[in-house]
């Protein structure tokens, strides 16, 4: 099946609606599997006692917020280059999903970084550039906020998402310089130990989870976003024939 | 004269009549370096610590305040339409007018640099170093933000949305801009590595901002 198919958004809501209950359950599975190694298999660590748990959660999150910009360029890329009429959909619906992960990201690196570091915030280097990665999508979710045309917002958005797209390396290679320039020898110690087996895998599992969690999210965004312009075209067909008698 | 050349002298024309903001840019970085001291205190050794960073900060926000009239004003007129219909390619009048504005809001930002640093007491070094890389920097400010004004152009909050889509982007330039200013100064590393890194990314933004403002223009207004 070709990505065109899916160009129909009524076929795409009848094939989303046999698989959400299918991705549903096996976001669920995959998050019961991944927490039962976390909490139960995963041995604690040496130095940072049960905190280390928080990073179950923080990696995969920090990953997925990478992870749905380059959804997003492609979409991006889908809008500009062959107007699918699903690509701004799939983008739009994207952008709150990154959003929320690099919240997320932020929030539990920052409670694990108050016992392990002492300070909810440090201006490291990483830190630093998922901020602005936050910054980023905050900004493409108020484009799309404030034109109301939606075809012009998301040709407008894509456009800003591929700029970013391109500058989000530059930008990450421009505070990593940065920090290093003012911070020569890190305390943070961000290689740290080697990951060993036994935390490996309930990490990959609960990546794994996740992953599931945001294509499962994403889907489901992605039919309201295409229900609720459904209902603006309604209105508008509407409150034209009011006008019109 | 070429229709590029008419359309940047044009622009020009219009930033220093009445009715144009090449001189505001200016009177906005006065204020904003005489606020600094009021905020962080008189001690001049402080203030030439954080001189350069007072100054490019201070340069950013200026130049940012121009920057929703520069296509807006045109849309509204229509001579924004003209200029997409005509036969010189958009890409190029588009670098036209961000070499009007960058000339009617960048240079005198960087034409006072030198007596703005007499406030915040730099040496004749350290002045000098923020304004090379000011000179240097600021095209790179005017394109990026180039991309905001296109992309913004046609909404009504589009002065409040402008400053928050352009000012991620600028992070490198600003990171780059004021290394260099102090590594001119205080070292420890030389100024011409993070001053190299300036110029290269000016050269990519004049490259990125006039295409992307293009193609925001083109898929904007159809």
């Amino acid at each position: 099946m070709a990505l065109i198919d899916l160009a129909n958004p009524t076929r795409f809501l009848a094939l989303t609606a046999r698989a959400l209950p299918w991705l549903g359950a096996a976001t669920a599975i995959a998050f019961a599997i991944g927490l039962y190694l976390v909490w139960a298999v995963a041995p604690d660590d040496y130095q940072q006692g049960a905190t280390v748990k928080i990073m179950f959660i923080h990696v995969p999150n920090a990953w997925l917020a990478m992870g749905v910009w380059s959804v997003m360029s492609i979409a991006s890329i889908g809008t500009l280059v062959w107007r699918h009429p699903l690509a701004d959909v799939a983008a739009k619906s994207a952008a709150p999903l990154g959003a929320a992960f690099t919240f997320l990201a932020l929030l539990t690196g920052s409670l694990w970084g108050r016992p392990m570091w002492g300070t909810y915030w440090v201006w490291d280097a990483r830190l630093t550039s998922v901020l602005v990665l936050f910054l980023m999508y905050l900004g493409v979710i108020a484009l799309w906020r404030t034109v109301d045309d939606p075809a012009r917002a998301g040709r407008a958005a894509a456009i800003l998402t591929l700029v970013g797209a391109i500058n989000l390396p530059i930008i990450k290679f421009s505070v990593d310089w940065w920090n290093t320039l003012h911070q020569p020898a890190s305390v943070l110690r961000v290689g740290g130990p080697a990951i060993h087996p036994s935390i490996l895998t309930p990490l990959l599992i609960m990546a794994f989870a996740f992953g599931l969690l945001s294509v499962t999210l994403h889907l489901a965004a992605m039919r309201n976003e295409i229900l609720r312009r459904r209902v603006r075209a309604m209105w508008l067909m509407q409150a034209h024939a009011a006008q019109g008698a | 004269m070429t229709p590029s050349t008419t359309l940047l002298v044009r622009d020009m024309r219009l930033a220093t009549r009445i009715g144009g903001s090449a001189a505001i840019g200016v009177l906005f970085f006065l204020i904003v370096v005489t606020l600094v001291p009021l905020a962080v205190g008189p001690d001049l050794a402080q203030l030439r610590r954080i001189g350069p960073a007072i100054l490019w900060l201070g340069a950013l926000l200026a130049s940012l305040l121009a920057l929703d009239r520069l296509l807006a004003a045109d849309h509204e007129d229509g001579s924004l339409d003209l200029i997409l219909m005509g036969g010189t390619p958009l890409e190029l009048s588009l670098l036209a007018k961000a070499a009007a504005h960058w000339i009617t809001t960048g240079v005198p930002l960087v034409i006072a640099t030198p007596l703005l640093g007499l406030f915040l007491n730099l040496e004749p070094l350290a002045m000098g170093a923020v304004t090379m890389t000011l000179l240097v920097g600021t095209p790179a400010l005017t394109c990026i933000g180039l991309i905001g004004a296109a992309l913004s152009v046609a909404l009504r909050r589009g002065g409040l949305l402008l400053p928050v889509l352009v000012l991620p982007l600028t992070i490198p330039v600003l990171i780059f801009g004021v290394a260099a200013s102090n590594a001119a100064v205080a070292g420890p590393m030389s100024f011409s590595p993070p001053f190299m890194i300036l110029c290269a990314l000016t050269l990519g933004s004049l490259v990125l901002g006039p295409f992307a403002a293009a193609a925001a223009l083109r898929h904007g207004l159809e």
